[in-house]
């Protein structure tokens, strides 16, 4: 590896370094991020997988036609069949992308847009979820992005929203009548859009903001809930208007006139043009590809290049590739889990991994794909992925690992890895390892290696 | 050998430049033990600690209100919902206490602001980047001995920060030699970070989990696991646990019926693995916050103020329910929807450390919980 930069290149924007990305990268590694920055085509390794409508319409209709049971059924058919083979090729995408910026950057939006397997009716749609709504927009514009997620069956699920009723709507009223007092409204996606996708926690948004939004957006539903004809099963987006609440809303400041459906697309829209959004999302850019503590001027200059372009995501990220800041210290992050296991398959040149080499190390570290505990994604910061309990776990998973790595030297593992940034005290103890396994641990093992 | 052990003697040249194997067997400051359980996700304390006989109650929750008859009544107004019905006999037997209408310094509805404050100890989500436990351990013997310990991958913010911790989880991987070991911990030298928490991993006790079945829920192989590692005269004194699951805008009585049945298993199972030590524990239930007061439109409630806490152990004088409440009217409620909460968690917090941990009051305020000079703890919460 000749740089740092090369390393910075290769970890801190892309997922890792394994054999021949040294020669991939050449002499000029901004310029080579710079040229995977514009589009994001399926991948090949993605383009067999069913579409989430497809996949939902599949149980919804089995639900219609044989109650909850067959749902669990088709549910875990699906789960089977879609969501694991997905599951395992998306991280085989991981693994083998040659220039994987666009991955890290799927992986950065699909975790600001999280959401879990935990919500069991959705689960079997995430990775189409991330493959139609994340992937095909990460050097889109926000706007857009946004706009995508919140309409998309599995986020309005994940958080509730089919379930919200406007209080004066004809739902509403019906199930007033029912139970006096009773409240309509769930308030969860629009909180965790102002507070999570958009404006952040500090945005300037107070109680009535999120009740206003969430009025708005009772009607944001989908076809699967409807226990209608076939065509009814289906799981795409559908605005059910007897759910919704008539009148005007207003939020932060602004009056938007009664318009049904359109009343949360104006509202998304102007969310997403808000400069608190643009701080917001700064932020964690900044803190995803320069340091825990996002420095102030960085944030700034990304936060106002947002504003100008209108949230152009691709040139945000060409502007975060060229920030110095991102190259200074090529060891300021600590790899989360996902990042160090894929940056150990990558390492080890042997292609996909199986289940067991990926799914089954995440589950030991409680970091599984899909299974953030809260709307809020996972942490970013190194007291998130370094404790002692998860630091050995790691370094006995990769010590396990290494001994399936055949004859791969461990001193070239070194050179392809972490060459241009090992110490050398690690040079030093990976030279006089008492094998090759023992050698090729120590690699995967060390700081540098866990760092980006 | 156990993996986290490195035993002095072998590879003896590479050890003695390791001074992170000298494992503190020092005297502890206290022989009283303090299990802090974390319910993520805002755990619903009406429907814990329901107030059955209260009209308001009946009036605002027409589907969600249990059963009066299916209550476990406490003192005629309170009672606990059936799926607890583990605990009943310690509220009965003096060893457990319930705290309703209590919060943090928090009055948003964000659960990972209302976590942070309640894991940072101050009245900001931005607070502090440490936990007060943490800090209390320090207070409590400058951080040379591991008094804490997390159960679970990760450190919980709550337990993070300058006092280096133990953890624990359960996972099955081959153990790492001693070689091997060795050599990490000087390539782990000039990086402070990996540094600490390899150093925080060595030694940590390897509990006895036999007799326990393939399937058992985590929370109660946790909970024996925290027990049995808490019961050693040398262990750690300071455990925390969580389990998530208690965000119930959906289906709230099929999944806090589950989740109390899982708590109850955990606790129970607490009880046992601390075995004889259990006479001098403290074992503390809290959650970020509470629910709305009226049932949403779909089976469950959405983010609130006034939650629950519940103070159980040997050294616990229960059998009773504490604290100010404020009642269901519509005046009653903060906001016009939540329950009020005229309680701090401080208080109880403050109670704890103080009286069964031996921290000093007054770094209690100013170091453990800054700016809460104000919170007075509870009193009367333990036995003397």
């Amino acid at each position: 590896m000749r740089s740092a930069a090369t390393f910075t290149a290769l970890n801190r924007f892309g997922l890792g370094a394994g054999p021949g990305d040294d020669a991939r990268v050449g002499s000029d590694p901004q310029g080579w991020l710079a040229a995977q920055v514009g589009a994001s085509p399926l991948p090949d390794l993605l383009a067999p997988f069913r579409s989430a409508d497809a996949i939902l319409t599949g149980i919804n209709a089995a639900r219609n036609s044989g109650g909850g049971e067959a749902r669990a059924l088709a549910t875990q058919a699906a789960m089977q069949d879609d969501y694991r083979p997905e599951l395992l090729a998306r991280a085989a995408q991981f693994v083998t992308a040659e220039a994987a910026l666009t991955e890290r950057l799927v992986l950065f939006w699909s975790n600001h847009f999280t959401v879990s397997t935990a919500r069991r009716q959705i689960a079997a749609a995430i990775p189409a979820y991330e493959r139609e709504a994340i992937r095909p927009l990460v050097y889109g514009r926000f706007a857009d992005m946004l706009r995508a997620v919140v309409r998309h069956p599995v986020m309005l699920t994940y958080l509730d929203n089919p379930f919200s009723l406007g209080p004066d709507s004809a739902e509403g009223r019906r199930r007033q009548s029912r139970g006096a007092g009773a409240v309509t409204l769930n308030e969860n996606l629009a909180r965790e859009v102002l507070e999570l996708h958009t404006l952040g926690v500090d945005g300037g948004y107070a109680q009535d903001d999120v009740i206003q939004f969430a009025l708005a957006l009772t009607g944001w539903s989908h076809g699967g809930l409807r226990r209608g004809d076939a065509d009814e099963a289906h799981g795409r987006f559908l605005f059910v208007a007897p759910q919704h609440q008539p009148g005007p809303k207003r939020v932060l400041g602004r009056l938007y006139p009664e318009s049904g459906e359109g009343e949360g697309l104006a509202i998304l829209d102007d969310l997403a043009r808000h400069p608190s959004t643009a701080q917001h999302l700064a932020t964690k850019l900044v803190r995803h590809f320069v340091a825990d503590a996002p420095p102030p001027e960085a944030v700034a200059q990304i936060a106002r290049l947002f504003q100008d372009t209108d949230g152009d995501l691709a040139e945000v990220t060409r502007a975060l590739i060229a920030l110095p800041q991102a190259w200074a210290d090529p060891l300021a992050k600590v790899k989360s889990h996902h990042e160090f296991l894929i940056a150990v398959h990558r390492a080890g040149g042997q292609g996909a991994p199986g289940p067991q080499h990926y799914i089954a190390p995440l589950r030991l570290l409680a970091a599984e794909p899909f299974s953030a505990p809260s709307p809020q994604g996972w942490g970013d910061t190194a007291a998130h992925w370094l404790g002692p309990e998860s630091l050995m776990i790691r370094v006995e998973w990769a010590r396990h690992f290494a001994g399936r790595l055949g004859t791969l030297a461990a001193r070239q593992l070194m050179e392809d890895s972490i060459g241009a940034v090992s110490r050398d005290v690690t040079r030093t103890w990976v030279y006089r390892a008492p094998s090759q396994d023992a050698g090729r641990a120590m690699v995967f093992a060390s700081p540098e290696f866990q760092r980006r | 050998m156990q993996r986290r052990t490195l035993l002095a003697g072998s590879c003896a040249g590479l050890l003695a430049t390791m001074t992170a194997t000298r494992l503190a067997f020092a005297q502890a400051p206290t022989q009283n033990r303090f299990v802090f359980v974390f319910l993520r996700g805002a755990l619903d304390g009406l429907h814990a600690l329901v107030p059955y006989a209260d009209a308001d109650f009946r009036r605002l929750r027409p589907r969600l209100a249990q059963a009066p008859d299916s209550v476990l009544d406490l003192d005629g107004y309170f009672g606990l919902d059936a799926a607890l019905a583990p605990l009943l006999p310690w509220f009965q037997a003096g060893e457990l206490a319930l705290l309703p209408a209590v919060a943090t310094r928090y009055r948003e509805r964000s659960h990972f602001d209302g976590q942070a404050l309640l894991e940072n100890g101050t009245a900001s989500p931005s607070g502090a980047r440490d936990g007060w436990l943490n800090r209390a351990i320090l207070a409590l013997n400058a951080g040379d001995r591991r008094l804490g310990l997390a159960l679970g991958p990760s450190v919980p913010l709550i337990l993070q920060g300058a006092a280096p911790v133990q953890s624990w989880s359960n996972e099955h991987l081959p153990d790492l030699d001693e070689g091997f070991l060795s050599r990490l911990g000087i390539v782990y030298r000039g990086d402070p970070a990996f540094d600490a928490a390899f150093r925080a991993a060595q030694g940590t006790p390897q509990p006895d989990l036999s007799g326990m079945a393939e399937g058992t829920d985590n929370f109660t192989f946790a909970a024996r696991a925290a027990g049995d590692i808490l019961a050693h005269d040398a262990g750690p004194r300071i455990a925390v646990m969580q389990i998530d699951g208690w965000d119930t805008h959906v289906n709230q009585t099929g999944r806090l019926t589950n989740q109390f049945a899982r708590l109850s298993e955990g606790l129970l199972m607490l009880r046992q693995s601390l075995g004889a030590a259990w006479g001098q524990s403290v074992v503390l239930v809290a959650s970020e916050f509470g629910r709305t007061v009226a049932e949403n439109g779909a089976g469950g409630t959405d983010h609130g103020t006034g939650g629950l806490a519940m103070l159980a152990g040997g050294a616990v004088r229960g059998g009773r329910i504490v604290g100010d409440w404020p009642g269901l009217s519509d005046r009653a409620l903060h906001e016009g929807r939540d329950l009020a909460a005229p309680n701090a968690i401080e208080a109880l917090f403050k109670a704890v450390l103080i009286g069964h941990m031996g921290l000093s009051p007054a770094l209690a305020d100013s170091v453990v919980f800054p700016g809460s000079a104000g919170i007075a703890p509870l009193e009367g919460l333990l036995r003397a």
